[in-house]
């Protein structure tokens, strides 16, 4: 392939190789320290009492009772947290999701909150307080919600000049697509529903929130963004910004769901009632039901080709069910659905739709796994019409270098053409398959980001490095920041030791979304590291008593410039840091940058299924993910990145959804009912990682977290419809939903 | 309501505390003993983070109640080195990056420490249904399977290097 490498840093030395991680021996020990492991002198146990009703007004709240037990020291409801938000709607909509005031907008929607002494009497309280509620209309369906009748779950929300549930309607494409469907052979138009999916991170959210009389604070918590956590906590508390001091602690997993704040500000708010740190921890119920879950959806599809295999339109419509609070997932489903391709023709139009469900946030690349099921099983099902291989008609359609991508911009080197050559190449895709047995491929596609960031490099005067990042490290980036550093230096990776400060010690990260960690935080810790070695060639100089021009950095070392100065002999950063106490002090770089420029990402997946036909039970057997990382810092856990993306899109695939009863209430709240992949469910996960760098990033870095939970959906779509010879159009294809289609197909329906 | 007393044994060490009579193993184990390396991921034993072996049996501690360890030899994460020598399972883990957040790793550890014990020779699949118990949502499990592989041909080396050992004692102790 034909890139630009010139800016790739020419070749690396340690960047790319596997050592081990340096948070490694912590967490085999079980030394290290999540969100729930942290204890404070006088701690209390905060709890939440949620609503149990979908839709409610809240009449009255008695809570004398419950601060009358003893023990309890401090109990809450929303006038605890009056609204300081002047106006803004999207802070507001925060506040009101962490504490309901006067209505209830789904089931688990806190309502009030105590702190005591202990468990068992934060328990106690929580029963004693009497809630007064009038029980309202609900709507939990995204088609349902749509209709005009429907009960509207916000009232100051407006569509077309009236209450409505749909939040925002936001369209994407070019071209003239009804020109383009009269010049096709062929057009498949389909419907595809998938239900409402949760992160399922293994640790609840938890927190330790500690603020004095004094308006100073503090709070340990498990996030993905610990400034953004504190920006919102103070100002939804009305404390100044840098009088609340956060830090992150281990993540127990986020993938989107700990990017927001859902009890932080209930913690801090008992913590300032109280005035005793309060410990918050969320049972798993209250995780399935108060926290972001991602949308349900209802998409349709229409694709027109010719009989070669080109594409001549394509459209799509989407409804995306955002809980009781407008985000801009409709939007990015909008944006995503077409962008692995080179359409002259093509549209969007994606409804923001309301419904009593808690509050949508991220998961892993948002919206686009649902789009991309549509997308893909309409790609399969043409490809089968006209007769040609899908993965060849995919090849033909394929966005490339130059490509104006349907949601606006014109892609610079992208990786959708070569990880579809990967799979046509790949030896899955030899691999026999016996009865009930199918094959199935998909592509997938997210934007990435990266944001603002802000990162320190202190030299010790051993030669060590402290290494100091603002961004969360979720999968083993700290290990990835000590190799770009290493790099950089030209010291050993085991001399760098990578720390993620809090709120306090470093200027503001963004929350680490987007898969911008190792983007964005290796992109400043580069120009940290170069900022020390300007440092450090300035003290050579000065040592030498030669030009700072005359310096140049390498292998480690200062290096005196030209045959006037042979006779120097090069300075390690180990010796110049030694002498620094001398020679004008401690050595320190620093970089903040709003990190522009992530490059795209795409990823092409293969799955073999073997389908039951007596049960619809589905068993992977083979699974490929095929994606371009841009430059692999550390290949461990980009395969990592992509392994897990892949098993929970398979979970998401065939098991988990959010069931809702007719009463509104979420009746799978448990780890039991709502079942993601173990161990005997899954195979081995192949990973193919392709380089195709970022012309934006000094090491050609691209985001590699999210866009391996993007095929997996319409991989197995694709494999399942092959395996039973009719097409699945509701995600997740559990054993009812395929034993119901193969009889439908029997029956002749 | 009045605590239980409770005399045990923790990663070998004599250990006494006492409990409310419905509180949970784990609970006890993270709030009392200062013991946070098994984690609460459901509190309902669906997810297998607060795996600890009781007289060397796997258990869900959160399914526990701390009074029941009375007189019991309990095992956690804390106690599966071996002063500062990693297990096996600890040493594959960091090699094959079996980890990425590290929140089920505890759980993973002590239950294929569980099935080490019982089997050092398991098969893909007898390694897969033992560890079903335990629920990773960061790796696909892919570099967990294969970690723990590694780590069983690890077990089965220092295995053959203990039974050797013991044989060339016996046998000198004949020859004595």
């Amino acid at each position: 392939m034909a890139h630009d490498t010139s800016f790739t840093n020419q070749e690396f030395k340690v960047v790319g190789s596997r050592p081990p991680r340096p948070d490694g021996l912590d967490k085999v020990t079980g030394r290290a320290l999540f969100g729930a492991d942290t204890f404070a002198p006088g701690q209390l146990v905060g709890r939440i009492l949620r609503s149990p009703h979908a839709h409610a007004k809240i009449r009255k709240i008695d809570t004398s009772r419950a601060e009358k037990l003893k023990g309890v020291k401090a109990v809450i409801t929303s006038r605890d947290l009056p609204d300081l938000t002047n106006g803004n709607r999207g802070n507001f909509d925060i506040l009101e999701n962490c504490m309901a005031r006067d209505r209830a907008l789904y089931d688990g929607h806190a309502v009030a909150a105590v702190a005591a002494i202990d468990e068992q009497t934060a328990r106690k309280a929580l029963k004693l307080i009497k809630i007064d509620y009038k029980i309202l209309p609900h709507v939990t369906d995204v088609d349902k919600a749509m209709a005009a009748d429907a009960p509207i779950v916000q009232p100051h929300i407006r569509h077309d000049d009236k209450p409505s549930n749909i939040a925002n309607v936001s369209e994407f494409g070019h071209g003239d697509v009804d020109a383009g469907f009269d010049q096709a052979d062929v057009v498949i138009e389909k419907s595809y529903l998938t239900e409402q999916a949760h992160q399922g991170y293994i640790e609840p959210h938890a927190c330790l929130a500690s603020v004095g009389p004094d308006g100073q604070g503090e709070l340990w918590v498990t996030t993905q963004g610990h400034f953004t956590f504190r920006n919102v906590c103070a100002s939804l508390l009305g404390m100044d910004i840098a009088k609340l001091k956060v830090t992150s602690s281990e993540i127990g997993g986020g993938f989107g769901g700990k990017t927001h704040v859902w009890m932080e500000p209930v913690a801090l708010a008992l913590s300032r009632k109280a005035n005793r740190p309060v410990k918050l921890v969320m049972t798993r119920d209250e995780v399935f039901k108060a926290s972001g879950p991602t949308c349900s959806t209802s998409i349709d599809v229409k694709i027109g080709a010719k009989k070669d295999g080109t594409v001549t339109a394509a459209s799509a419509t989407l409804r995306y069910q955002d809980g009781a609070y407008p985000g801009p997932w409709g939007m990015l489903g909008a944006m995503t659905s077409w962008a692995c391709y080179d359409f002259e023709n093509v549209k969007s139009v994606a409804y923001d739709v309301l419904v009593n469900r808690p509050k949508v946030t991220a998961y892993r690349a948002p919206s686009a796994p649902m789009a991309a099921f549509a997308v893909e099983s309409t790609m399969d099902l043409l490809a089968k019409e006209i007769g040609m291989d899908p993965v060849e008609f995919r090849i033909k359609n394929a966005a490339k270098e130059g490509t104006r991508a349907s949601y606006g911009p014109t892609y610079g080197p992208i990786g959708i053409g070569p990880t579809l050559e990967a799979v046509k190449k790949h030896p899955h895709m030899k691999a026999k398959l016996g009865k009930n047995q199918g094959r199935g491929m998909a592509c997938g596609f997210w934007f990435n980001f990266g944001g603002q960031t802000c990162t320190d490099l202190n030299i010790g005067v051993d030669g060590t490095v402290n290494l100091t990042i603002g961004t969360v490290d979720v999968g083993g980036s700290r290990a990835s920041m000590s190799l770009i550093a290493a790099e950089e230096l030209g010291i050993p990776y085991e001399r760098i030791k990578c720390n993620v400060a809090d709120t306090a010690s470093l200027g503001h990260n963004d929350t680490t979304v987007g898969s911008r960690g190792t983007f964005s935080s290796g992109m400043a810790t580069i120009f940290a590291a170069r900022d020390a070695i300007d440092e450090m060639k300035e003290r050579a100089a000065k040592a030498w008593e030669i030009e700072v021009e005359d310096v140049e950095w390498r292998d480690g070392c200062a290096h005196a410039k030209g045959v006037a100065h042979s006779n120097l002999a090069p300075m390690s950063l180990k010796e110049i840091a030694a002498a620094s106490p001398t020679t004008g002090g401690p050595i320190a770089g620093h970089n903040e940058v709003v990190a522009d420029g992530a490059g795209v990402s795409f990823a092409s997946h293969i799955c073999d299924v073997e389908v039951d036909p007596e049960t619809g039970f589905t068993k992977v057997l083979r699974y490929t993910v095929v994606q371009d990382a841009g430059k692999a810092i550390h290949p461990d856990y980009v395969e990592g990145q992509f392994q897990g993306g892949a098993a929970q899109g398979i979970g998401w695939a065939l098991n988990e959804e959010y069931v809702y009863g007719e009463d509104g209430r979420l009746q799978n709240a448990s780890f039991l009912d709502y079942r993601i992949p173990v161990c005997s469910d899954l195979p081995y996960i192949d990973t193919v990682i392709l380089e195709i760098p970022n012309p934006n990033h000094p090491y050609g870095i691209r985001g590699v977290g999210e866009t391996s939970i993007v095929p997996p959906l319409a991989a197995i779509g694709n494999a399942v419809s092959n395996a039973v010879g009719v097409r699945l159009n509701h995600v997740p294809m559990s054993p009812p939903r395929i034993l119901k289609a193969i009889k439908e197909k029997q029956a002749g329906l | 309501m009045p605590g239980l007393h409770v005399s045990t044994t923790v990663n070998g060490d004599v250990t006494e505390f006492v409990c409310q009579p419905d509180e949970t193993l784990l609970d006890v184990l993270r709030n009392r003993l200062g013991l946070t390396g098994a984690k609460e991921g459901c509190g309902t034993g669906d997810c297998g983070a607060c795996s600890v072996t009781i007289d060397g049996q796997l258990v869900c501690s959160c399914l526990v109640l701390g009074a029941e360890a009375e007189g019991c030899k309990v095992g956690t994460i804390e106690g599966l080195a071996d002063g500062d020598t990693l297990h096996p399972l600890q040493e594959q883990f960091i090699e094959h990056a079996a980890l990425q957040c590290g929140i089920c790793t505890p759980g993973f550890l002590v239950a294929a420490k569980a099935l080490l014990d019982d089997n050092s020779n398991p098969s893909d699949e007898e390694i897969r249904f033992a560890l079903a118990g335990n629920l990773c949502r960061c790796t696909g499990y892919d570099k967990i399977v294969r970690a723990v592989n590694a780590a069983a041909k690890d077990v089965r080396k220092q295995q053959a290097r203990l039974q050797k050992q013991a044989r060339l004692k016996k046998a000198a102790k004949k020859r004595r």
